[in-house]
């Protein structure tokens, strides 16, 4: 298929029947060797890959429960087979969660079970030979860790822990990714995905006041680097240069303006992004979580919020308090030190969304929601966020508090349907390490269900507008909207619709506000 | 006694010690291997309590699998919970000494097997004509199946057609392995056919998917509380780095300022 073909949507959701190596290829392109050689992997294939790609599995399944029970427990019962986006976007067998996890799980079997060592082909175990790692290389790249099979598993397995482990062990023998690892090294390098330097930055940020300022009247900082600063704001970079991305940005502004708290973003940590989380690295992904610890305490800031960026958040969420003490509840030195600095009256990390929702709760944020009624907003539930996080430490908060802040900024709104919301949201199709145009078709095939669903809405409500809380989504939606024949400006940042309708304070009026 | 109680004793307390040993062994190994990162699945519970019901969901209603498909979850559910009740079924059997008035007004749970054989049908016919489960589906899968098909038929050919051997003889033997004070066993090959399979079935309990009964506990997505941001959780592995690398924080601290 090619990029500019536009799908045709039935209108119900088919399950396909399964069409063998449909999406079967040489994956996403490979990261060099420069690139792998930064992040402490070797450059190329190393020579004993075999023998060392099967003593890493033994290392992973001895330091991940997840990954060890999750390949003994499945009973192959067929729950999950209709459950993920690309199989039912490409048909692809090994696109069926299952499948995937298979791919990895015969090798398992075959070197670590007894009867994968006795009685291989009765259970269905492989050696790892050359045509396995190009499977595994293929289709662990078309897995965009959604975790939404992992919903419907009777055990709870989630796909997105094996292809993790998965990329790790492909990794350490020298087969990388070049897309979420040359993005890596940038971050460790200069701070951000987009290898963006501080004075970059500051001239975004100062360009964007102006155009605050010359649209709104009102004076709107976006600081920078600022000690002392009540709220570190770490977002993903996207926010400072993509569309539809960088109006959310500005939502964060005119939100902390009017709250009166004093806010900075850091040069050092300017990304929340983690793909250290994609690759199943734990080591990568804390040196990510440990730069934004160090601008917290650098900055000599209370409080630490999180930008709208999906995995993003499932990271500083669920993992920052693990990887860094970046939380509370932590007794060691590594965290009392954070503790002793940040305000325990919030919860840490927090997502600009748990921020924005507080004060209107509070009536602290007025707004003319008629700016927005040329809109019919539906909202898309990103997986991560959805899945793997909360906001409001309520049950199921994550779904409760983005709607309710939409809400609050808009008078029309539609879900999409059930079961394809909330918990079982469909993946936008690019998340995972996929965002990359190497995978075009994938992307598109991928984004199938979530498209054919917002099709019902808008054939039922009107749904003219599609609201989102994460980089990923927003760029992929940018990308692939037009092959569904939507309108590629139809997908909004949250806070965009936030920037949109409320109403602004002058700068007097606004320095009176009490700080939260 | 014959060789064929000879043999029959011996497999049955194989079996069990297989079980015993391989699962306990699978058990210590979900136990030690450290769960390092929070990844509960949503619905998340926020409380110990939650995830207690959420499992208990799990285990007795298969929830998740109920909203992943009618069909396998009707199938699935009504297979385990005949198994249960024809486990019942068949303790009085073993009972050693004064059997209990409750067991001995089991018989009704005979016609579990009714939903047994069901269940299995169902199951190897979604495994058998529906494409993706086929695609997934190992020789070992079908033969699981298969096993657990021939035990309730066998159990049922005996119970409804009226070939029941002995039951005292059965009983004699069962409550004998139970009790170390051995007995002849009946020489029906219905029977024996039975209680092979289901020693077999015991035996290969620890080396096949049946370990999906242990690991649903084990489970990090279901049986982990939703409170990363409140409580620090971290691996044993995991702290061992920090407190090797204190420069961590230090780090933090001097460098670049």
């Amino acid at each position: 298929m090619s990029e500019n073909s536009i799908e045709k949507l039935p209108t119900y959701l088919e399950i396909p029947a399964i069409k063998k190596d449909s999406m079967a290829g040489n994956g996403p392109f490979k990261a060099s060797a420069e690139v792998q050689s930064e992040l402490g992997f070797p450059g190329e294939k190393v020579e004993n890959w075999q023998q060392l790609a099967i003593d890493k599995m033994a290392e992973t399944k001895s330091k991940y429960r997840s990954v060890q029970v999750f390949l003994d427990a499945c009973v192959k019962c067929g729950a999950c087979t209709d459950k993920c986006h690309y199989y039912l976007g490409t048909a692809d067998p090994k696109n069926m969660p299952v499948a995937r996890q298979d791919l990895f799980r015969s090798v398992y079997r075959r070197h670590f079970t007894f009867a994968g060592k006795y009685f291989p082909k009765l259970v269905g175990a492989k050696e790892l030979d050359e045509a396995m790692l190009d499977d595994w290389y293929n289709y662990f790249h078309q897995c965009s860790q959604c975790r939404r099979c992992a919903v419907f598993c009777p055990y709870g397995i989630d796909t997105a822990e094996i292809s993790m482990a998965a990329r790790e062990v492909m990794n350490v023998i020298g087969v990388g990714q070049k897309y979420p690892n040359q993005i890596l090294g940038k971050i460790n390098k200069i701070g951000n995905n987009l290898g963006m330097p501080e004075p970059a930055l500051r001239d975004t940020l100062e360009d964007l006041e102006e155009e605050i300022k010359e649209e709104t009247g009102v004076t709107v900082k976006l600081p920078l680097d600022i000690k002392d600063s009540e709220v570190l704001m770490v977002t993903p970079s996207a926010d400072f240069f993509a569309e539809p991305h960088i109006d959310g940005l500005i939502g964060y502004a005119k939100v902390f303006h009017q709250s009166g708290v004093s806010w900075t973003l850091s040069s050092y940590a300017s990304e929340a992004a983690n793909f250290g989380m994609f690759i199943g690295n734990y080591d990568v992904m804390k040196q990510g979580a440990i730069r934004i610890r160090k601008a917290a305490l650098d900055l000599n800031v209370k409080r630490v919020i999180v930008g709208e960026c999906g995995h993003a958040w499932r990271v500083a969420y669920s993992f920052w308090n693990t990887l860094t003490g970046l939380g509370s509840g932590g007794n060691d030195e590594y965290s009392l030190k954070l503790q002793q600095q940040l305000d325990s009256n919030y919860p840490q990390p927090q997502h600009i969304i748990e921020f924005t929702y507080d004060l209107i709760q509070q009536d602290k944020l007025l707004f003319d929601k008629s700016k927005n009624d040329h809109r019919v907003v539906t909202f898309h539930d990103s997986c991560n966020v959805a899945r793997g996080s909360n906001m409001g430490d309520i049950e199921n908060g994550q779904f409760i508090l983005p709607r309710e802040v939409i809400k609050a900024a808009c008078n029309n709104f539609a879900d999409m349907p059930k079961g394809t919301i909330k918990a079982s949201t469909f993946c936008c199709g690019g998340g995972g390490g996929l965002l990359t145009d190497d995978l075009i078709e994938l992307r598109i095939k991928g984004a199938k269900p979530r498209m054919h669903a917002l099709k019902q809405t808008e054939e039922r409500n009107g749904v003219n507008t599609l609201a989102a809380i994460c980089a990923i989504c927003k760029s992929q939606f940018s990308k692939v909207l037009p092959n569904y024949e939507f309108d590629p400006y139809m997908i909004v940042s949250v806070h965009q619709l936030v920037s949109d309708a409320i109403i602004l304070s002058d700068d007097s009026e606004n320095s009176n506000n009490q700080a939260l | 006694m014959s060789l064929t109680s000879i043999f029959f004793t011996f497999f049955f307390y194989i079996s069990v010690l297989i079980f015993i040993t391989g699962v306990s062994y699978k058990i210590v190994q979900y136990w030690q291997t450290p769960a390092p990162l929070k990844i509960p699945i949503a619905p998340a519970p926020l409380n110990r309590s939650g995830v207690l019901l959420r499992i208990a969901r799990e285990v007795f209603l298969f929830q998740s699998l109920f909203k992943a498909s009618k069909w396998t979850w009707i199938f699935g559910w009504s297979f385990h919970l005949a198994l249960v009740l024809l486990f019942f079924r068949h303790l009085v059997y073993f009972w050693p000494g004064e059997i209990p008035t409750i067991l001995l007004k089991t018989e009704p749970l005979k016609y579990a097997a009714y939903p047994l054989i069901f269940g299995l049908l169902g199951l190897l016919g979604r495994r058998l004509f529906v494409d993706r489960v086929r695609y997934i589906s190992a020789p070992s899968d079908y033969l699981m199946l298969l096993l657990l098909i021939v035990i309730g038929g066998s159990g049922m050919l005996m119970t409804f057609a009226q070939n029941h051997p002995n039951m005292l003889l059965v009983k004699n033997f069962a409550e004998g392995l139970i009790t170390f004070n051995w007995s002849e066993l009946p020489s029906e090959l219905l029977f024996l056919a039975h209680i092979f399979l289901v020693f077999l079935l015991i035996a290969i309990f620890p080396i096949s998917k049946l370990l999906h009964a242990p690991g649903i506990f084990f489970s990090p997505t279901l049986n982990q509380v939703d409170n990363a941001r409140k409580k620090r959780h971290i691996s044993r592995w995991a702290r061992n780095k920090e407190s090797h690398k204190k420069i961590d924080l230090e780090q933090n601290l001097d460098e670049d300022k």
